[in-house]
C-alpha cells in the first residue's frame, strides 16, 4: 500500500467514525423484495415505450415526449432498487457524486445538440 | 517531504490497528467500493460524450440506410430483455454471498453470464448482418456513431463477462471472504450501470430512431 492511500484511508476513517455501521446491511445491499420490486417497474417502464414505438399507437408528437420520460424513470428506479442510491448518511457520497455527473451530462449532451442543431438550422435553411 | 509522509504512514498505521477491533475493515471494503463509483461516474461522461456524437451524426446517412431501415424492435426487445433478467440474477446472486451462500451465489453468477452472453451474441449477430450487407461503420456518419456508441457498450459488456469469470474462479477456490465480497460489490455496480446506459441506448438510438 502506498503512503498516500494510507493517508487517505486515515481521512476517510476519521470521517467515518461519527457513523453507526451496525445498521447498513440490508439498507445497503437490498432484498430479494426489493430487487423483485425494482425489475416489476423496469419491465412495466420497458414494456410501454417498445409497444408506443412497434404499434405507433399514438402521434410522434406525444410518442417521443413519452418514450423520453419512461426512460427517465426507469433510470431512477434502477438507481434506487438497483443500485440502492439514498439520502442516508452512509450513501450520501455516492449520491451527490451522481447527481455531480448528472449535471455535467445534461450539460454535455444539452448544449452540444442545442449549439449544433441551431448551427445547422441557421447555415443551411 | 519523504520523513513526513513516511511519520504519516506510520501514525496512520497505528491508528488503523486500533481501530480494527471496532470496524473489522468495513471501512476499507467501502472506501473501494466508493471509489469504483467514482471510476464509473467517470465512465458515464465519457458515454455521454458518445451519445451527444450520435445524436449530432445521426441524420447523416449520406445516402445510406437510415435507423427506421435497419432496426428491428423485436430483436432489441429480447436484447433488452436478457439483460434485464441479468440485472435482477445478479442482484439475487449479491443477496447469496451477503448470505455467505457459495453455491447460490456460483448458481446465480453462472445464470447471469449465460444471459449476459445471449446478450453479446444477439449484438454480435446484429452487427455482422449489417456489415455483410455493406452498412458496416464506414458506410455514413449516422453508422460510424452507431456502431461507436453501440460496440462501446457492449465492449463494456464483455469485459464485464471476463470480470464475471474471474470472479466464479475466485469464489470457488478462496469462498466468499469480505475481499471477494467487495469485489463482487464493484462488478454489481458495474453490471446494473451496464443496465442503465442500455435503457438509454434503446431509448435514443433503437426506438426514437424507428419513429
Amino acid at each position: 500500500m502506498s503512503s498516500q492511500s494510507a493517508i487517505a484511508q486515515g481521512v476517510d476513517h476519521g470521517a467515518a467514525h461519527s457513523v453507526d455501521h451496525s445498521a447498513d446491511h440490508g439498507a445497503d445491499h437490498g432484498s430479494v423484495k426489493s430487487y423483485l420490486v425494482g425489475f416489476v417497474l423496469s419491465v412495466i417502464l420497458t414494456a410501454i415505450p417498445f409497444w408506443a414505438a412497434m404499434t405507433g399507437y399514438f402521434p410522434k408528437s406525444t410518442a417521443i415526449p413519452l418514450v423520453l420520460i419512461m426512460a427517465v424513470v426507469q433510470v431512477v428506479v434502477h438507481l434506487k432498487y438497483f443500485l440502492h442510491l439514498n439520502f442516508s448518511v452512509e450513501g450520501r457520497a455516492n449520491t451527490f457524486a451522481f447527481l455531480f455527473t448528472a449535471l455535467i451530462i445534461v450539460m454535455v449532451v444539452g448544449l452540444s445538440v442545442w449549439i449544433i442543431y441551431s448551427s445547422n438550422a441557421m447555415m443551411m435553411h | 517531504m519523504t520523513i513526513m509522509t513516511e511519520a504519516a504512514y506510520l501514525a496512520d498505521d497505528s491508528i488503523r490497528q486500533e481501530d480494527a477491533h471496532d470496524h473489522e475493515h468495513h471501512d476499507t471494503g467501502d472506501t473501494t467500493v466508493f471509489g469504483f463509483w467514482i471510476y464509473l461516474m467517470t465512465d458515464c461522461i465519457l458515454f455521454a460524450s458518445v451519445f451527444a456524437t450520435y445524436a449530432v451524426l445521426f441524420m447523416n446517412t449520406a445516402g445510406g440506410v437510415s435507423g427506421r431501415d435497419i432496426f428491428e424492435l423485436d430483436y432489441v426487445a429480447i436484447e433488452t430483455a436478457a439483460l434485464l433478467f441479468s440485472s435482477i440474477t445478479y442482484g439475487f446472486a449479491m443477496i447469496s454471498a451477503h448470505k455467505q451462500n457459495k453455491s447460490a451465489t456460483l448458481a446465480w453468477l453462472m445464470v447471469t453470464f449465460a444471459l449476459g452472453a445471449v446478450f453479446i451474441g444477439m449484438e454480435v449477430n446484429e452487427f455482422h448482418h449489417l456489415v455483410v450487407e455493406g452498412n458496416g461503420p464506414s458506410r455514413s456518419a449516422f453508422l460510424s456513431s452507431f456502431f461507436t456508441l453501440v460496440g462501446m457498450h457492449g465492449m463494456h459488456v464483455t469485459a464485464g463477462l471476463i470480470w464475471m469469470v474471474v470472479m466464479m474462479i475466485e469464489v470457488v477456490k478462496r469462498g466468499l471472504g469480505s475481499k471477494t465480497v467487495t469485489r463482487l460489490s464493484c462488478l454489481s455496480l458495474f453490471w446494473h450501470f451496464l443496465d442503465i446506459v442500455w435503457i438509454c441506448v434503446f431509448t435514443v438510438v433503437y426506438l426514437l430512431g424507428v419513429m
